[in-house]
């Protein structure tokens, strides 16, 4: 088992829910990122999502394009996203990291390569947004020869057949993906998200996150209350747009926005 | 793949059922995506036997489209090139003036009878935003059309002509503000609507089932070819020259060549200023296998893995990726892909309409440079078919600019 699934079982069997948070690395630039992680932990998260910037983020509402975009400019690669993981971890050895992304910087580094270099820098999971587990296969095993867990992402419309196959294929935790839509889009309906996790929490062992229109800590609470975590994304890289001219401030201001939300959920 | 040179497998037997041509093609998209892939997917396979839609279908395409489309000896464009008889396919002559309205029609119609009242397309030149703004006014559809702001710019006619067909064109301003943006921008709006809304894709591209029935719509181009080219020449053509942006056009005219073995299937990929100078959109050529926009298959990326911008004279063929099947036919050696650059398609560009009396669309140009270059290497008792894909009026501003003439 991995760090990810020892992190999630923990705060299960204590009763806390989960606070995760997306950060796309090297927004908006990359100096930022590593402090900005210490910071995230410090306010309150329990994992971390670390986006890989790519020059065509299907799945990302504006706000997290923009940020792909930012990240982009000072040209960070894959390598440089785990250099961040390393980095961080030299004096973090507690907070898990998920890498956030999609495949083809994965697929051009290569299987091996990327799960090898991967372990090697501290990195825990993936969410490759655009790698169902039926094209997985072979990522699969290659990832968990070396501890790395992929989560996978269930969806409003996702069929009980297809929640059951992911379910068993995703590992740490699933992840739904609340919305019918991008990242950053539209309100939460609370109602409909504890009708959906009625029924996938049958057919998942796993501890279910919700993502994808949490923005605040009310939304986070609510959202907590019927899963077992939230993760928050949009809402945190738009302050970090607002701020991006002033890197203190960026730092103050999610860090005060996350502490919110963990007191919200707690 | 158990066979590398594909000599022995049945060619019609791809994609296979879970969406692959060997390793290219797949599935590889959002799950909020894979519902309606499904719905699509097991409709399609329903309709494609429905005796009532393929009626439909056929009705319009012969009514509407006005196929058959001709297939035309070019005489004097053969005496020019001094060797292998060439033809042209007059695909240019469709209504709205290219290839991209076979699709339109049959997605249209899919999405008619899946009970979808509104489509939405992507566009780089305009051609299938048109075609797709067309079908909808058709069959009374909402139309959203994607399109990036660099293309808006370059292609302000086209623009203007969906707009009269009642589209409504979305600019789309992020990453390189080209096609492949709005195909981006377009997936985002179909997993947000999907409930009302069927995405057409443009070409052989995206996640699977599209690549199939993207090729099995434009199929009809090819099945023409066939009995054409056997009643005015008889037999089989000994090539068959087709451009490849996303490879619509190509995969239409090759596939139901694909097990006569002895037919070369020639793609035309755009060198834009060269296949050296880094600014072209040739991936079957210079590319590297990754994933975009749905699928596996050769694309332009950089050693990180990012798509790179490309570059051709012709925004129908300014395109990092190409479809997988295309990828697969290259691997297993059964077509071969080359590559003309914005020069020699301007050279054919002038050259058909000089000889022949024909305006071709600068993708299409692309296949008559190579067509020429191919009959010359040949014998006066071969013949070769180009797929003219379209024709150039949109092209004319851009021409008449590097002439020095602005016409606005
Ligand atoms: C006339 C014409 N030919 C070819 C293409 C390239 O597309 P494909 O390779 O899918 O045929 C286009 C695309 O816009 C086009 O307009």
């Amino acid at each position: 088992m991995g760090m990810l699934s020892e992190r999630l079982k923990s705060l299960v069997s204590n009763n806390k829910k989960a606070l995760v948070a997306y950060i796309v690395a090297g927004d908006p630039e990359p100096g930022v990122t590593v402090p900005l992680m210490h910071r995230l932990v410090e306010s309150g998260v329990d994992v971390i999502e670390l986006g890989v910037p790519f020059s065509d983020p299907e799945a990302e509402g504006p706000v997290i394009q923009l940020a792909h975009e930012r990240a982009l400019v000072h040209r960070v690669s894959l390598d440089n996203c785990l250099e961040m993981a390393a980095e961080f971890r030299q004096s973090n050895k507690v907070t898990p990291i998920v890498l956030m992304g999609y495949l083809n910087p994965i697929e051009t580094m290569g299987y091996e390569n990327f799960a090898a270099k991967a372990a090697g820098a501290g990195v825990n999971g993936t969410i490759i947004v655009n790698l169902p587990p039926e094209e997985a296969s072979d990522m699969t095993l290659i990832l968990e020869a070396k501890d790395i867990e992929p989560v996978y992402l269930l969806a409003p419309t996702t069929t009980d057949e297809r929640a059951k196959m992911i379910c068993k294929a995703s590992r740490g935790f699933v992840y739904y993906v609340s919305l019918k839509g991008t990242t950053g889009a539209g309100n939460l309906d609370i109602d409909d998200v504890s009708e959906k996790m009625a029924r996938f929490k049958k057919v998942s062992e796993l501890p279910i996150m919700v993502g994808f229109g949490v923005k605040d800590g009310p939304g986070a609470k609510a959202v907590a209350q019927v899963s077992d975590g939230a993760v928050v994304g949009s809402a945190i890289v738009k302050l970090m747009e607002e701020h991006k001219g002033n890197l203190a401030k960026l730092n103050d201001e999610v860090g005060q926005f996350v502490s919110e939300l963990r007191a919200a959920i707690d | 793949m158990s066979n590398v040179d594909g000599q022995n497998e049945n060619l019609f037997a791809y994609p296979d059922e879970s969406g692959h041509f060997g390793q290219y093609g797949g599935k590889f998209v959002s799950e909020t995506l894979m519902a309606a892939l499904q719905e699509l997917e097991s409709e399609y396979y329903r309709l494609r036997k429905d005796k009532t839609f393929q009626e439909e279908l056929q009705r319009d395409l012969s009514e509407y489209v006005g196929r058959a489309s001709p297939l035309y000896f070019a005489q004097r464009l053969t005496t020019e090139a001094g060797g292998a008889k060439i033809y042209l396919k007059r695909e240019d002559l469709n209504h709205t003036g290219a290839h991209k309205i076979n699709n339109c029609i049959g997605q249209a119609l899919l999405a008619k009878y899946m009970g979808k009242p509104r489509i939405i397309a992507e566009t780089g030149a305009g051609q299938h935003g048109v075609a797709s703004a067309t079908v909808a006014a058709r069959f009374g559809l909402e139309c959203v059309v994607y399109m990036g702001s660099e293309d808006i710019k370059r292609q302000s006619l086209n623009v203007y002509r969906m707009k009269l067909l009642g589209a409504e064109v979305v600019p789309v301003h992020s990453g390189s503000k080209t096609l492949k943006d709005a195909l981006n921008e377009a997936m985002r709006d179909w997993v947000t609507n999907v409930d009302n809304t069927h995405y057409i894709i443009g070409t052989v591209a995206g996640p699977h089932p599209y690549p199939m029935l993207v090729r099995d719509f434009q199929k009809v181009i090819g099945e023409e070819t066939k009995s054409q080219f056997a009643e005015q020449h008889g037999g089989l053509p000994n090539a068959i020259v087709a451009c490849v942006g996303g490879g619509s056009n190509a995969m239409g005219i090759f596939y139901p060549f694909l097990e006569d073995r002895e037919v070369r299937l020639v793609g035309v990929e755009a060198a834009g200023y060269g296949l050296d100078s880094g600014k072209h959109a040739a991936p079957l050529n210079k590319g590297v296998v990754g994933v975009l926009h749905g699928n596996r298959t050769y694309l332009m990326g950089d050693t990180t893995g990012q798509i790179v911008e490309t570059h051709s004279i012709s925004a129908g063929l300014d395109y990092p990726g190409v479809g997988p099947e295309h990828s697969f036919l290259k691997d297993i050696k059964r077509a071969e892909y080359v590559a003309i650059d914005d020069k020699e398609a301007l050279e054919a560009f002038r050259a058909l309409n000089k000889l022949e009396g024909i305006l071709p669309a600068l993708e299409s140009s692309h296949a008559v440079a190579y067509g020429l270059k191919l009959a010359s290497s040949m014998s006066p008792d071969e013949s070769i078919v180009i797929n003219l894909s379209g024709r150039g009026d949109k092209d004319i501003p851009t021409v008449a600019k590097l002439d020095g003439i602005s016409i606005d």
